[in-house]
Order: C-alpha cells, then structure tokens, then sequence
C-alpha cells in the first residue's frame, strides 16, 4: 500500500503549510519528529457518551462513527485536504459526461467472519442502506439508478445526473459497506449485528457492556499487511467532562476524541506530555452560527440582520468563548473547504455605528428605554461554549439597542420549538457544513427545505434565484462551472443573510504525547485507527 | 415471627400494589407534558432526517395514537410485567434495566453501609465525648459534608485521590486493562466502589451522625439506661445494648427516606464516576426522551423504593416491639 502512504503523505505536507492556526504554541506540535511504528499495546480512549448502535450505515449520529470506524469500514478516507484516498475501494474513475463512477475494490478483504468481501457487499448497501435508511444517503444517492458488479471487485454507478458530492460523502462516516450475507433479508434496524458488528476494518468487535465501555480487538487477518499496530482499543463512555479530563491526566485514558472542554485544555499544554489535535473534524466543517427566524416582523428585513452582524466582535468571540479554537467565519462555506471556499464576499466587519444606522433606516428607532426590538434567543444545553457564546451575542446585541432574552432548553424542545413549532425568533446551533456545500449548506437555504425535522431551513428563507444556483450546481459535472456557481451562492447568501456564519469551529482531539498516527486524515474523527501506535511510557 | 406480624407483612404488600400502579399512571402522564419526542432526538442526533421519514419512525413506535390509546396499551403491557421497547436503545427496557440495576444496588447498599455505620460510630463517639474538642471535631465534619454538594465532593475527591496521588481509579467499574478473576475481581470492583459509595453517602452520613448523637443524649438521662447502670451493667453494654437500639428508630426512619433520595442521587453520582448504573441511564432517557425506558426505571424504582418501606416498617417492629402496627382492625 506505498502508493496511498505516499498520496497521504504529498497531501499532509500542503495542509502543515497552509496551517495557520491561530493557536499560539499548539500548531507547531505536528512538525515534532514521528518515532518509527512500534507494535502492541491497548490503547483506552474516550468518546463524549455512548453511543445507541454501533453501525454507522443508516444513523450518522457522531459518536456512532466514532466507534464503528474501528470495525465497519467505507470505500474512501479523505487526506487533510478532504480528497478522497482508497479504502476498501483500490482506485475509481468517473465518466466525462459525469453519468457513471467504477470502483475497483480492493481484493483479499475479509469481514471478519472468515467470508469474502465483494461488490455484492457494496451494491447490496447502497440500495437497500444507504438509499433507504441514512439520514443523508438518501440525498447523496438519490441520482443513482442501477449499479453494475460485472466482477466480484468492480461496482460501477449508473447515475441520472451527475453527482460529484457523492465523492464527499463515501467514507466510513458517510457511506459504510455492510455485510450482506449478515443483514440480506433480515430487518436491518434491528439485526443483532448492530450491537456486535461483524466489519473488515482493523480491529474486531469484542464487547459492548453498557453504560461502561466497547472492546476491540486486533483483527489479525486485516488486508492492510503489518497493522494494525494495536494489540485492541477500549472506548470507554464517561459522562462527566471534568472526569474525562482527569481520566486523562490520570492516564487511565490515551486518547479523548472532542470531548475535553476548551477551558480544560490549557491542563494539557504540555507536549511532553501531551498532543492536541485539530485537524481530525475537517470533514465536517463545522459552524457556529445564529440563525433568524425571518418569517417575523422586523427580523424580515435584511438591514435589521446585517446590522445584527455588524454588531457581533467575532474576533473576539472567538478569543473569548473558544479561547482561540476555532476562527471567524466568512460565510456559508467555511475556508476548510478549499475548493469550493471564497473569502471575497460582502464581509460584515465589527461596526457598532454601522449596525446602528442599519436599524435606524429600518425603522427600529431607539424608544426611550434605549431599546428597539426585543427578542428570544434559543438555544439546546450542547456544550458549555454554546452557552457562554449566546450571552456574549446577548451583550453586544444589547449594545446596539436589539434586547435579547435566551432560552435555554433540552435537544428535545429546543428541535421541536425550532423546527416543527417554528416558535422562535433567533437561534443558535452548530451545524456540520460537510466538504461539498450541496450536500451541507444546502439544506440550510433551500426554499425545498423549509419542512418540519431538525437541521432544515428553520430559518424559512427562501429566495428562487438560489434555489435555482444551488439545484444547478448540484447536477454540475465541470468542477470549474461549480466553483462558479458556489461563488454566487456564497455572494446571495452575504448579502440576505439569514443565517449569520459566527465561528468556523475546531474539533479538538486530546492525547498522550505517546499515541501517534503515521496517516493523518481530515475524517479523522471516524478513521479506523489502522496506523494509530502508542509508543512505550 | 408471630401469625400477627406475618399478616401484617403481608397486608403492607398487598398495599403496595395500588400504589406501584397509581405511580406508573401519573408518571405516563406527567412525561407526557414533555415537549419533542424521541424521533425528534434522534433525527436531531444523526443531523437531519425527511418529515416523510420521521413520520414512518412515529408510526411504527406508536407515537402517532392518541394518548389514551397509548395509556391504554402502557397500561396493559404493564399488568403483563412487559416494560416495553427502548426505540433508541433498540434493546427491551427490561433487558437493559436488569443490566443496569446490579451496579446500582451495589453502589446504594455500599453507601447505605457507609452511611449508617460510620454515622452511627461517629453519633456514639461524640455523645460520649459532648462538649470536647472531639465532638466538636465531628459537628464540624458533619457540617462541611452535609453542606457539600454532592459532585463537587466527587470531583475533588477524583482530583485528590486519582490524578494527584493515584491511589483509585477515576471511573468504571473495573479495570478494564486487567480482566481480573475470583479475589482479585473483587478487589478491584471494591478499589472502584470507595469514592462513588464515599460520595453518594456524605449527606446521609452527616445526618445519621446528628441523629445519633442526639439520641443518644437524651437517652443517657433516661430511667431505663440509669437503671440499667444502677444494677452494674457495663458502660459499653449501656451505651450499645440499651441505648443505642432505642436510638436506631428515628434512623430506620431516616433510612427509608434515603432509600429513595439515593435514586435521584445516583444520577450525579454515577455521571461523575462513570459508573454503569440506573441513574445514567434514566438522564440518558430523560434527555432523548426515551420515554419507554424512563418509564421502566420509574417504575422498578418505584417497587424497590416501597418495599424497603415495607422493610422498614418491619424492622421498626423488630428493634421495638412496642411499635403498633398500623392498620389493625378493633
């Protein structure tokens, strides 16, 4: 497998170049020299709680991803630049007209039950999975009509026009292969497999004892010769975030994937003894942002939200609330995604005054207490920095005359306030823009989209010249013509703005400075662990 | 055991029918109040979903029926002991609570023994010592542990006892790099069990200790203890045989409350130290509105918590036999 080491390698030395984290003292912690790969040994991690199955085919919930990466593998992973490098897949080519995608499947994989892994295996998840049962997939394959497997390593998709996202969206996380000889003609939301998946990836499934940890152990007949390095992986679930950070200053734990939180990480900046990483959430690129309801009154008006991002220090939000993790964002598509990200839209900079007159001309005179609009602001108990963000926006809100009552309420009513209620004036989330803005930001703006389930167009903007750019760059073959059309969309969504894009946000993966990984990959989030080794205390 | 004492015991069970099931409707109707459902926590979860999809998923839960026909269903599912289907889990509720609940019963017995015995101990040592440094010693440590919110103690005490000394582990309930057998499994369980049961129990300990000492002084100038002196009995004879078992009633009392404060307790406890048990497993529910599961909790909670009332009544009976029994027809 040299060629994909070297593929991974070319792609890792460009993001080092580029990474200009505006972290102090942490970026640089990559370039410390990589010991050879030693092997053996467990390696105990966390996750930030359990997770519900553990079969990320048709539920693309994070923590599931987290853990069946491990076992259940996909036909890509992405470099650190989001391309696609082979997985279970050895190589693919797309037609010129965009119509038809071949995959050549790796040979010699195993699902570990000791039967052969083949096309059948893709073909049977794509059409009865992925196309029926995933969140996403049902979106991302929609295009898809019929697929070939002339041989028991080739699959080729027939499409009805082309679908050039499908290559953001086909690793483990997004699109993983099931066994078919496992779930053909059982009820697969409820096959036994799920609790006990039976994978070709590196490491084999050994126990689930709820509420406590999963076992893994090292599949000895993985495809890939010499690894896994591991001898197993224990996940351990542990619900307290200050106890996680203890566990691993402790060193029961080797490895806390995105779940210390950001105040507690400056008891990890020692890299002697530890490493924190932040580049593994690249693929989901995620935002921070606040989102209007634009079917009330005044928040209709455009001017009233431009002023709102006027008025909002992003700079220093970001220092503030995520103490430097994370940037502020410059629109729909966060600068993560490199080939579809333009920076040269209408930028909002800090502008109290600005903001100000924005209101005045829409009418939203001071009145004598000082304030012109009062409004609610919602948002779910996810995470301490949610929190601490909606009073800052609160306070410079205020400043400019738009009075700002928060709300704070659990997942399950703040989704349905939100999304089926539509009860609600301003609300916060932090939303996965994915590497193709079709199949992440999409969602957000399209007229299409504005339907009660969560993560839709809540805000229920709708504008037909979008809808028209966003349908059309979905269906586009030529990357250049795409590219065109994201830079339009990126300039409609500035200047309506129903959603304000605050932060681009980092997942931060805490180690011990003893656990390495030779291929460092943008979904690395959800990587199978293959190449992860922990050098001796 | 007397024929009056044994239908006594079987009178308070027969009670504790009715109120098992008054406590399962009202719970079903109370968490009906509940705002979203669980298809809204899982689309939330996996990042999107169709309404088209979310509606199949209500449908095939039975969410979409009117809520007496889901009462109504509850109801009769629950008469035949079946607690249902956890639609998150995907596992049945009984199945996943049975899973739960030896964790949980080990954690509770521990801190109960803890609790009681040292309360106990302490409540005797300062009653004998009144008015000395010791028994100021020990108001002070009552204090301070019953004022002490109940995860801050936990937090620090991982703090100390983990990252700064590393004598035990942090969390879980065993070592799960070592798989121990025998003794040493034991011993291990138990290495895990001193803080979360140490945590769970300072609050009650501090209330057992007052309630001891208190007790205890007024007996000390009561007839039957001079008496008792008076005719030589020794002082630790007085002080454990005729004393303190008067003084164990209003702590039997204490002990059925706590019972039940111990469930809702458990939840802190059991998120800080990662501790496999009910109490995670309801606020999980709870959160993603997981409402077969929470109700299944609730309603075994429910059983346990009166029958050890039911325990305590008997043990009142046991410790004085003076105690009427309540309910006894003239």
């Amino acid at each position: 497998m040299k060629r994909r080491d070297l593929l991974v390698g070319a792609g890792n030395l460009g993001i080092l170049a580029a990474m200009g984290m505006g972290v102090p003292g942490i970026s640089g912690a990559q370039a410390l020299p990589q010991p050879a790969p030693v092997k053996g040994g467990i390696l105990n991690m966390t996750i930030p709680s359990e997770p519900t199955t553990l079969v990320s085919a048709f539920n693309s919930t994070m923590q599931i991803g987290m853990v069946s990466s491990k076992i259940l593998e996909g036909l890509v992973t992405y470099d650190g630049g989001l391309n696609p490098v082979p997985a279970l897949a050895k190589s693919w080519t797309v037609s010129p007209d965009g119509l038809t995608i071949r995959f050549v499947l790796r040979e010699n994989v195993k699902w570990h039950d000791g039967k052969d892994f083949t096309s059948a295996d893709v073909e049977f998840t794509l059409l009865k999975v992925w196309k029926v049962l995933h969140p996403f997939g049902r979106a991302v394959y929609a295009n898809v009509n019929k697929v070939d497997t002339p041989d028991r390593h080739t699959v080729i998709l027939h499409l009805s026009a082309p679908a050039q996202y499908i290559f953001s969206y086909i690793n483990t996380y997004g699109s993983q292969i099931l066994p078919k000889h496992i779930y053909d003609g059982t009820d697969i939301l409820t096959n036994p497999a799920n609790a006990a998946p039976i994978g070709t990836g590196p490491f084999v499934f050994k126990e689930w004892q709820r509420g406590s940890h999963v076992r893994l152990e090292r599949n000895a007949n993985y495809w890939d010769p010499g690894r896994p390095y591991l001898d197993g992986i224990v996940i351990r679930f542990i619900p307290d975030a200050a106890a996680r950070t203890v566990a691993l200053e402790a060193g029961e734990i080797q490895l806390a994937v995105t779940s210390i939180p950001i105040p507690n990480l400056t008891r990890f900046a020692d890299r002697k003894k530890y490493k924190i990483n932040l580049d593994e959430g690249k693929f989901l690129s995620s935002i921070f942002l606040l989102q209007f309801n634009v079917r009330r009154p005044n928040l209709s008006d455009k001017r009233v939200r431009q002023a709102a991002l006027h008025a909002i220090d992003r700079e220093a939000l970001v220092r503030l609330v995520w103490r430097g993790y994370g940037k502020p964002a410059t629109g729909p598509i966060p600068s993560s995604v490199k080939k579809y990200y333009n920076g040269q839209t209408k930028q909002y900079p800090y502008d109290p005054k600005k903001a100000e007159q924005l209101l005045d001309a829409a009418g939203l005179k001071r009145g004598a207490d000082g304030i012109r609009l009062k409004v609610t602001l919602d948002y779910g108990a996810s995470s301490l920095e949610e929190e601490r963000a909606c009073q800052f926006i609160k306070q410079y809100l205020g400043k400019v005359g738009i009075q700002i009552e928060l709300r704070s309420s659990d997942a399950a009513t703040y989704l349905r306030r939100i999304f089926t209620d539509v009860d609600y004036d301003l609300m916060v989330s932090s939303l996965h823009m994915l590497p193709d803005p079709t199949l992440g930001v999409q969602r957000l703006y399209w007229t299409k989209n504005i339907v009660k389930a969560p993560w839709t167009n809540g805000s229920g903007y709708s504008n037909p010249t979008l809808d028209r750019i966003m349908e059309a760059a979905g269906k586009e073959a030529d990357d250049g013509k795409r590219k065109e059309l994201f830079r339009q969309w990126q300039e409609i969504a500035q200047e309506d703005l129903p959603i304000l894009d605050l932060v681009e946000l980092t997942w931060v993966n805490v180690s011990t400075a003893r656990m390495h990984k030779v291929n460092p990959q943008g979904d690395g989030l959800f990587a199978s662990f293959s190449d992860v080794f922990l050098t001796p205390p | 055991m007397t024929s009056e004492t044994l239908s006594f015991i079987w009178r308070r069970l027969l009670q504790v029918i009715p109120v098992v099931i008054g406590i399962a409707c009202l719970n079903f109707l109370i968490l009906q109040l509940a705002p979203g459902d669980v298809v809204d926590v899982l689309a939330g979860d996996a990042g999107g979903s169709s309404p088209e999809y979310m509606a199949e998923l209500r449908r095939s839960f039975g969410l979409d029926q009117a809520v007496y026909i889901q009462f109504y269903r509850y109801l009769s599912n629950l008469v035949q002991f079946n607690l249902g289907f956890s639609f998150r889990q995907n596992m049945p509720v009984l199945e996943l609570v049975m899973g739960r609940l030896p964790a949980t019963i080990l954690l509770m017995v521990a801190a109960l023994v803890i609790a009681l015995g040292v309360g106990c101990a302490l409540g005797v040592l300062a009653a004998s010592r009144v008015r000395t440094a010791v028994d100021n010693l020990i108001s002070v440590f009552v204090l301070l542990s019953h004022a002490m919110p109940t995860f801050w103690f936990g937090l620090m005490a991982i703090v100390l006892f983990s990252a700064k000394l590393g004598w035990l582990p942090s969390g879980g309930m065993i070592s799960l790099d070592k798989q121990y057998t025998g003794w040493a499994h034991i011993r291990d369980v138990a290495a895990h069990l001193i803080l979360p049961a140490l945590t769970l129990s300072t609050f009650y300990l501090a209330v057992y200790t007052r309630l001891t000492r208190a007790a205890m002084l007024e007996l000390y100038g009561a007839d039957f203890v001079r008496t008792a002196r008076a005719k030589g009995a020794s002082e630790s004879r007085v002080v454990l045989v005729h004393a303190l078992r008067n003084a164990l009633l209003p702590m039997v009392t204490m002990l059925g409350l706590q019972v039940a404060a111990m469930l809702s307790g458990a939840v802190l406890v059991e998120s800080v130290f990662g501790w496999p048990g009910l109490g995670r497993l309801a606020f999980e529910a709870i959160i993603a509105r997981d409402l077969n599961l929470l109700l299944g909790i609730l309603f075994l909670s429910a059983i346990l918590v009166t029958l050890i009332n039911v325990l305590v009544d008997i043990v009142y009976r046991l410790l004085d036999p003076r105690v009427e029994l309540g309910n006894r027809q003239t």
